[in-house]
């Protein structure tokens, strides 16, 4: 049986900062455009962004582009591709301007110019001094970009499907894209969305840990469909561990707090930062505070009862600060760690926050698979932007700021790639007979299980496997051993069972859904670990302390079928600008 | 702890009925919210939207012992037991605790909640001072749950013609908006017996915001306006 098909030019499937930038400059394009997204477009995890954007705007004093690139190249640990990162870094100031005229209420100067506050890893002059580049409004970023957004849409009327989850992509024998299932979740009917492009803006998977600043519905669906088609995914191995989520709650506490003043101390009332990163302390990259942190924990210097985490000290800046500020801190620190900033410091651990990796693309935004000779064929019809997307921008570890402008710079790029592609390209490709057999054959065997396993069961289990294995230090027998344990977490999502098998809203069948995708990302994440042999950026193993450019500087790509690896190089040459060479990184 | 919540099932209930829930609590359930994923473990077909968990999308507003709040963020040792869970009132139930939110959307999308500027477009930001930007504050901040409108009575008597408090407070944010140019059309837009003047202070709404924001203000300084227009 074939499902109703709907036919769009474009389908954009997510609503968080990439999909609506994206559905925006197609709207406007005139094109007949879908969007389709699990939740309301404001409940996408964008508006949990608090610090801010990343663009050298240059509004606190002297910037340029060039050393927003240099930091960016050497916070990727020299894993990034610098023609994509020259792309980002000359864009941002632009795409930041465009979001302010949309009505983004950024805070102010004196003079009327958007403020900007300092940022981890952010540096003037190639790493001399810590610069002013995030532009913010408070601590809610974005939450004020998010909504912006969606309110520009409503001016441009796009169409949106909302509460729909896509399923999985369709691609006829050629690999071309056209389209994909989905489920419209009030009434349980699937749908074919027949498109002539199809862009990806789905969101990371920060939910394959235990312990993770990312809402419930970050199951990494986009990478979950992409896998199934037959897509690699890049880079994988890469997970970023932020500073400061609440110990115990996860919730994020942003990077901001340092950036306006805060810093982190031990049980000893030691500002530690200072011994692991003695110019930048505080403000270093992500994955150095974090590990950081880690050892202080490690070596018996954590604070509380079970010596289990550090301190984030605010109180000096002042109340008056703080609420104009930092206000959205303060509440939750109140809320979920029983601590008001204003006089006690609050308990922070890294926990997994973002995914380096992704869906392979150029700085086009179009998904680039091997073919033949050609590591990078692009796959027609099939465009993605942000966290689903690896460009690579991010490289081994990305620094705050750069998720927010990596949305709009490539959510807008994504879509005129698009444009282009259609004006080439007119009218629909057929659709293959058998588009929607798989996922039908999936949907049928969940209703038909019988004597399987809970969802909550085997999520719990993939969680507590990729936190217990594949987490801030990596050691090589906990990875071996994790690669087994995902594979058989594999095998039990294969026979999870629903007990509710209605049609309205059926909750439990999306989260089944969503372990389906999950378990693709945590599979990628686990065997692209294992097999790299160094350490980098966010990947950091006992057994090789040690970068190693000879050999590792290059970008993973993982294939569902069979765990298979393969390695693409990195693009050390920029657009326009002479290359920064990989060097020592230290802050 | 005990809960007793509100069940529909289209698929199978004929009419909603109250089910109760005793269930042990682990430490960790901190949130209303963790308590009902705890409950979903036990009954999968218990049905509400989640997401955050951090009170900044507003998906999981639901009617909490009488009153509209956020799960996420709402205290679970403070509540007394039982713990009625119902879903936000005066819609209509798509499910359990899902209510469908179209009139509410549709109020919001009708307050015209985008920035309208005709000006050429600037190459650079334009400029605000911050005093200006400060306007925003206690405006911008909404999440768009729909606590508020669904507590307020007007909402539920009117929500084809009363905007109610979330729609007011948005076309408030643009209307104080420096940066716009369309304070003439939107307060004509809010000149009809209704999409404004139907609220009656009532205060529901600024009562159980979850951001503690205040609509109430809001309306009021759209009402100013309208009156200093007259005048």
């Amino acid at each position: 049986m074939t499902p109703p098909i709907r036919r769009f030019d474009a389908i954009v499937v997510g609503a968080g900062g990439a999909g609506l930038r994206a559905a925006l400059q197609l709207s406007e394009a005139g094109l007949k455009t879908a969007v389709v997204s699990k939740v309301f477009p404001t409940r996408s995890h964008t508006v949990a962004a608090q610090g801010g954007i990343g663009a050298a705007l240059g509004n606190m004093g002297e910037d340029h582009w060039l050393w927003h690139m240099y930091d960016t190249v050497k916070g990727s640990d020299y894993l990034g591709d610098q023609d994509a990162i020259e792309f980002l870094c000359r864009t941002a100031p632009e795409v930041v301007i465009e979001l302010e005229h949309y009505g983004l209420p950024f805070d102010r100067n004196d003079n009327g110019t958007v403020y900007q506050r300092p940022f981890g890893g952010h540096s003037a002059n190639f790493g001399e001094k810590p610069v002013q580049r995030s532009c913010c409004a408070a601590d809610r970023t974005g939450h004020a970009m998010l909504h912006t957004l969606y309110q520009r849409n409503v001016w441009a009327k796009t169409q949106f499907f909302t509460e729909w989850m896509a399923l999985d992509l369709i691609r006829d024998p050629s690999g071309q894209v056209l389209g994909v299932i989905a489920l419209e979740m009030e009434t349980g009917e699937v749908s074919i969305l027949h498109s002539r492009a199809t862009i990806f803006a789905t969101g990371g998977a920060g939910r394959i840990y235990a312990s993770s600043t990312n809402a419930f519905i970050n199951t990494g669906d986009g990478l979950g469909m992409a896998a199934r088609a037959g897509i690699p995914l890049e880079d994988m191995e890469f997970w970023q561990f932020h500073p400061t989520g609440v110990a115990g709650a996860g919730v994020l506490i942003t990077e901001g707090v340092r950036g306006e003043g805060g810093f982190l101390l031990n049980k000893n009332g030691e500002r530690f930062m200072e011994r692991y990163a003695p110019n930048m302390k505080d403000l270093a990259s992500r994955d150095v505070v974090a590990r950081a942190m880690a050892t202080e924990i490690k070596e018996g210097r954590g604070c509380g009862e079970h010596g289990d985490y550090v301190l984030l000290k605010l109180d000096h800046l002042g109340e008056e600060r703080i609420e104009k500020r930092l206000p959205g801190i303060r509440e939750i620190a109140k809320k979920f760690a029983n601590v008001d900033p204003v006089r006690d410091p609050i308990p922070v651990v890294p926990t997994a926050h973002y995914q380096m990796g992704g869906i392979p693309t150029n700085y086009h935004g179009e998904v680039v698979a091997p073919k033949g000779s050609n590591p990078e064929a692009p796959v027609p019809g099939f465009y993605a932007a942000g966290e689903c997307a690896c460009a690579s921008v991010h490289g081994a570890n990305r620094l705050g700021t750069n998720s927010l402008t990596d949305l709009v710079v490539f959510g807008r790029e994504a879509a005129n790639s698009v444009i282009e592609f259609l004006q080439e390209n007119p009218g629909h490709k057929d659709l293959p007979g058998d588009a929607a057999d798989r996922t039908l054959a999936r949907l049928a065997r969940l209703d038909g299980q019988k004597n399987g396993e809970r969802v909550a069961d085997v999520a719990a289990e993939l969680r507590r496997t990729m936190q217990a294995h594949c987490g801030v230090f990596r050691f090589p027998d906990l990875l071996a051993a994790g690669v087994q344990k995902i594979k058989r977490v594999a095998e039990r999502v294969a026979r999870t069972e629903i007990k509710d098998k209605s049609k309205v809203f059926n909750t439990a069948r999306v989260e089944a859904l969503e372990l389906d995708n999950l378990i693709e990302v945590a599979t990628a994440s686990m065997v692209s670990a294992a097999a790299r042999q160094e350490s980098r950026g966010a990947h950091d193993r006992s057994d090789f302390p040690k970068r190693d450019d000879v050999n590792w500087l290059k970008h993973t790509l993982y294939f569902k079928e069979q765990y298979r690896l393969e390695y693409k190089p990195v693009h050390l040459k920029p657009l326009s600008v002479e290359p920064f060479e990989p060097k020592a990184r230290t802050y | 702890m005990r809960f007793s919540v509100y069940r529909y099932n289209p698929d199978a209930d004929a009419k909603p009925y109250m089910q109760d829930y005793d269930i042990a609590l682990q430490p960790t359930d901190v949130m209303l919210l963790d308590a009902l994923v705890r409950l979903k473990e036990t009954d999968d077909s218990l049905s509400f939207r989640r997401s955050c968990r951090e009170g900044v999308w507003g998906s999981d507003a639901i009617n909490i012992n009488g009153r509209n709040g956020l799960a996420c963020i709402t205290r679970v040792a403070e509540l007394k037991e039982p713990v009625v869970l119902k879903p936000l009132p005066g819609q209509p139930v798509i499910r359990d605790l899902i209510v469908d939110m179209s009139q509410f959307f549709n109020q919001y999308h009708a307050a015209k909640p985008y920035l309208i500027n005709n000006d050429p477009i600037p190459e650079r930001e334009r400029l605000q001072a911050p005093e200006d930007r400060d306007k925003l504050n206690g405006l911008y901040e909404c999440i768009l749950c729909g606590c508020c409108s669904t507590q307020c009575p007007s909402f539920w008597w009117n929500p084809d013609k009363f905007m109610g408090p979330a729609a007011l407070l948005w076309a408030y944010r643009f209307i104080t908006d420096s940066r716009d140019q369309a304070t003439g059309e939107r307060l004509d837009d809010l000149e009809d017996p209704y999409k404004l003047f139907r609220c009656h202070t009532i205060m529901n709404c600024t009562e159980v915001c979850p951001k503690g924001l205040n609509p109430t203000k809001a309306i009021g300084h759209i009402r100013e306006l309208l009156v200093k227009r007259v005048t």
